[in-house]
């Protein structure tokens, strides 16, 4: 980050400190200001101050802790078989949740690449959230393990017996 | 139902026999209506009154010579004041009684309603007795001793993360709202009057502004009365509730304003007189917070020294907020202002502060105040309608107050929140915004304000105090009554035309609680800038100087939420102990039948849930029987669950499904403490997810790890449970990486295992933070094998419970908990459990 006082401007305007500040406003659709906001979260999570964050480091915010997917997203978070995952990382996730941009949907064009936020890659994520062995399939177990994890205790759950309805 | 009758005519007879002896006695008018008054009652009523009992008002202590000695002698005189006034406050909460005796009554007209109503019924019995009305609610009264109470709850019981977050969207309603309100209101008037609709009034434009100022303000003790029936989410309450509270400071600016340009005549205003106008308004508002949050810092450095008097501590908070509330009155800031901020800021540390038990006490204490004070003003102001020489009837004006009222309150609810919403990132949606216009109540302070006017500067006195007294009526028993029906007509519409399916509802709620994870991952919705700074500036400066060291440490929230949980569980372990004669529990043959009940009941609306129902069926199923018995009952469970319809496992799913927190219902309620989560939801979702994380984490050690971890880690823990043996994990071989550990058993017996995902073991080497400087005060307890499958719930912190050893049996990492000790770190307990030989990728269950 060199000196300090390319470090003060920067914590002034922002911007040196965030890499291709550019290249990740094309990607995800984010205002500059978002992604501004998006990295003081990011810091702020980031406890070992090395520019990645660890599953631990979302394991610190507590309401994740009592929220019963909790687990699930984080791992939605990092890559197949990664464990760290860097600020693009962090806001190329979050971009799935930006609202679908209305005039993308009419535009049908199929070459272009969706953007991240487009029905389809919504569901994609969500499908990944179910898919827990990252094996590109649902399997009825997962989707009993999804339902048993947001489901009270009482509840049964037997492998053996169907449920109606399903 | 016969109980309650008989108690009205007990009240009937014990007002009868209060009459007759205030009749004897000396004017009790005097005593409650007109003490200390700031102006002067209805001057005939006095007149009236003294003319008839024909007595001097004071000095019933004048007594004439005796002749002879006089065992015991009638001394009404002596206790009139006091008797009057406790008998009133018992009349009032009898009143309370009889109206909760029926809660399908209560369900519909809600309570505040029907407390009017019985002052009706109070208000008629007394006038038919005295011809006169005795008793009404006197702004002295009301503003000196029935507010602040009120006022005080709301706010030490607000939620302050919502209300910061909220902020701007409140200050526009209570403010620019508020304001729209009253010029509306008074504008419309006049100019209605101009056109000759109301006949022959002597009310000149300033009047009308001043008429429509008092009577522009939303009450907080009304809308909360009416949102306890119906179940909203967070930000539309805290929206609703903090306009209602905040509003306080542009109400009392715009009486006072405009009361002083009755007073002095319409020529004499010119531009510096609205210049100091609104000045005024940023020095009352502003003024009045900051002597709330003075008061507020005083309770919190008061609270860190009064560990040797902790019998008296809950006291302060009352005096010192109140004080707080009389400091402002006497500046001619707003009192509410001041008592609400004070209530704010103080609520964190006298909290962390205060023992436990006086915490317990000032919130119990509080609300019994808050109620009982609501209580009385309804009553009241019930009783002060039926009073003849107040009423003036003008149908012109009393029909277009109450239209424009509720016309021009959903103009500017609308108007403000298209506003607002362009700048949230979660915009308040119709219904919402239906719901704030519907609920923008009017209440005793309306009341109170109106009463508080001079008549021999406004003529037309009596019509404002009638009109806003059936202002009053009308939103808190007419919109009380069919708010409840138009949310359920607006939800039901806007649902889903079609069924919606089991999978289509599981994806909701799935969704929803994604939706909430990525929030919280993301942080806050607003200012993080501000409130990351707040932050550091409150950690370091603040607690540091008004919170106790000792507590200082207790700060971590995690370990907060975990220590009530844990409270929670202590306690309803001994309740049920106690229930049930012993601490030793039984086998519970009823669990199969309780089961049955449910998956019959017919609730489909989720937020109708009765909590407490949840609380007494899920104890109930929570005991958990001893193994060789779970194998017939999980039969027959199975049958149950087999034989019942789709439909049933919709209800079943709909009851059990976690909520979300935007499901939650919002956190403040009169008489309730905890309604809006279900604790033993967060409480198990809490301990399953820790429970995976640690056992992944000790999956990645193998014995690697110290034993301090673990020991801290576990003393969390208190839901462990034992495999039986029979794990359906045969379907777990297949994912890899996965220890296929057992996370909960199902009360029934039969395990429920909670897969880990994919988690590489190398990334859990450091101990997260909640788990490394956590002090613990309360000891483990290592529960034997039989204990662990019957009591799911184990409090760890009684000590009562068999300190007992873990069975050889258990060689997985559920051992965990045989600690009984935190000092006594033993490691030789510890190795056992996470065997060495173990590998990772086993069969998957243990």
């Amino acid at each position: 980050m060199g000196s300090i006082v390319s470090r003060l401007l920067s914590r002034l305007l922002r911007e040196e400190e965030i890499e291709d500040i550019e290249e990740i406003k094309k990607e995800t659709g984010f205002s500059h200001r978002k992604i501004t906001r998006l990295y003081r979260r990011f810091t702020s999570l980031d406890k070992g101050g090395n520019g990645t964050l660890s599953r631990d480091d979302f394991h610190r915010i507590p309401e994740l802790a009592i929220n019963p997917l909790g687990d699930i997203i984080t791992n939605g978070f990092f890559p197949e078989g990664e464990d760290q995952v860097n600020f693009r990382g962090f806001v190329r996730t979050l971009a799935h949740f930006r609202p679908i941009d209305q005039d993308n949907e009419k535009n049908k064009n199929p070459s272009a690449t969706e953007p991240l936020n487009s029905r389809t890659n919504k569901l994609l994520f969500a499908f990944r959230l179910y898919d827990l062995d990252r094996d590109g399939k649902i399997s009825r177990d997962e989707l009993l393990q999804v339902l048993r994890m947001i489901v009270g205790v009482n509840l049964i759950c037997s492998t053996k017996t169907p449920k109606g309805g399903i | 139902m016969a109980a309650s009758w008989g108690f009205t005519l007990f009240l009937c007879v014990l007002l009868m026999v209060c009459r007759g002896l205030s009749l004897a006695g000396e004017d009790p008018d005097q005593t409650l209506s007109s003490s200390g008054q700031v102006k002067a009652l209805n001057p005939e009523i006095d007149n009236a009154l003294s003319s008839n009992h024909g007595t001097t008002g004071e000095g019933g202590h004048a007594v004439e010579p005796i002749t002879t000695l006089p065992i015991v002698s009638w001394k009404w005189h002596h206790v009139t004041t006091p008797y009057l006034v406790a008998l009133w406050i018992l009349v009032s909460w009898l009143c309370k009684l009889v109206i909760e005796a029926n809660h399908h009554v209560t369900s519909v007209i809600p309570e505040s309603a029907l407390l009017i109503c019985f002052g009706f019924i109070l208000g008629g019995m007394i006038w038919a007795a005295d011809k006169v009305q005795t008793f009404r609610l006197t702004p002295t009264v009301f503003f000196f001793y029935l507010l602040p109470q009120v006022i005080l709850d709301a706010g030490y019981h607000m939620p302050n993360k919502l209300f910061f977050t909220n902020l701007g969207g409140i200050l526009v309603h209570a403010v620019i709202g508020t304001c729209w309100n009253a010029a509306s209101l008074g504008l419309s008037l006049w100019g209605c009057q101009m056109g000759g609709a109301m006949g022959d009034l002597d009310i000149g434009l300033l009047q009308y502004l001043l008429f429509g100022s008092l009577m522009a303000a939303v009450d907080p003790v009304a809308v909360i009365a009416v949102f306890e029936q119906v179940h909203v989410n967070d930000v539309l309450f805290i929206m609703v509730f903090g306009e209602s509270l905040l509003n306080d400071g542009v109400t009392v600016v715009l009486f006072n304003v405009f009361d002083a340009f009755v007073s002095l005549g319409g020529p004499k205003i010119d531009a510096a007189e609205i210049i100091k106008g609104i000045v005024s308004f940023f020095v009352v508002a502003f003024g009045g917070s900051l002597v709330g949050l003075v008061f507020g810092l005083l309770i919190s450095l008061l609270t860190r020294c009064t560990k040797n008097i902790q019998i008296i501590e809950p006291g302060f908070i009352f005096v010192l907020g109140y004080l707080s509330y009389l400091t402002a009155e006497m500046l001619s800031l707003s009192a509410i202002l001041s008592i609400v901020f004070c209530g704010m800021c103080c609520q964190k540390y006298i909290n962390a502060n205060m023992d436990e038990n006086s915490v317990q006490t000032v919130r119990y204490a509080m609300k019994a105040f808050a109620n009982g004070s609501e209580t009385i003003i309804f009553v009241f102001l019930g009783i002060s309608a039926i009073d003849k020489v107040i009423w003036v009837w003008n149908t012109g004006f009393i029909l277009l107050t109450l239209l424009f009222v509720l016309v021009y309150r959903f103009i500017g609810v609308f108007f403000l929140t298209w506003i607002l919403n362009r700048y949230r990132l979660v915009p308040l949606e119709f219904v919402d915004q239906v719901i704030m216009s519907y609920g923008g109540l009017r209440g005793a302070v309306a009341y109170g304000l109106a009463v508080m006017l001079d008549e021999n500067k406004i003529k037309e006195k009596n019509l404002m105090v009638c009109t806003t007294l059936i202002v009053v009526y009308f939103t808190v028993i007419l919109q009380g009554i069919t708010m409840k029906p138009l949310v359920m007509w607006l939800k039901v519409k806007r649902a889903a035309v079609t069924e919606v399916s089991l999978l289509e509802k599981l994806t909701n709620k799935m969704f929803n609680h994604t939706l909430v994870a990525i929030e919280d991952i993301s942080g806050q919705i607003g200012h993080n800038y501000m409130r990351s700074k707040w932050k550091y500036f409150e950690e370091n400066w603040m607690s540091w100087i008004l919170m106790k060291p000792s507590a200082r440490k207790k700060q971590d929230q995690v370990f907060d939420v975990f220590h009530q949980l844990n409270l929670k569980d202590a306690m309803e372990y001994v309740t049920e102990g106690e229930r049930r004669g012993s601490l030793e529990f039984v086998r519970n043959e009823n669990s199969i039948i309780d089961f049955k009940k449910k998956s019959e009941s017919e609730s489909f609306d989720i937020n109708n849930a009765n909590m407490s129902n949840d609380h007494g069926a899920m104890s109930t199923t929570s005991r958990d029987p001893i193994p060789s018995v779970s194998l017939e009952m999980h039969e027959q469970i199975m049958k149950a669950v087999r034989e019942a319809e789709a439909i049933n496992a919709h209800h079943l799913l709909d009851q059990h499904l976690y909520k979300s927190r935007k499901q939650h219902r919002h956190r403040f309620s009169r008489s309730h403490f905890d309604i809006n989560r279900d604790e033993k939801e967060v409480q198990e979702i809490f301990q399953r997810t820790m429970r995976n994380r640690l056992k992944s984490f000790t999956s990645a050690k193998m014995g690697v790890k110290p034993p301090k971890t673990i020991v801290k880690h576990t003393q969390k823990e208190q839901q462990q449970k034992m495999p039986n043996g029979k794990s359906m994990d045969k379907a777990k071989t297949s994912y890899s990486g996965d220890e296929g550990l057992i996370s909960f058993v199902h009360p029934a017996g039969i395990e429920n295992p909670a897969f880990m995902p994919d988690l590489d073991p190398m990334d859990l080497l450091q101990i997260p933070p909640w788990l490394g400087e956590s002090e613990l005060d309360s000891s483990m307890v290592a529960l034997s094998h039989r204990a662990q499958v019957d009591l799911p719930r184990t409090p760890s912190n009684l000590r009562r419970l068999a300190p007992l050893r873990i069975s050889t049996r258990s060689t997985d990492s559920f051992t965990l908990e045989n600690i009984p000790d935190t000092q006594q770190m033993d490691s030789d307990q510890l190795q056992p459990p996470p065997p060495p030989p173990r590998p990772p990728r086993d069969d998957g269950y243990v």
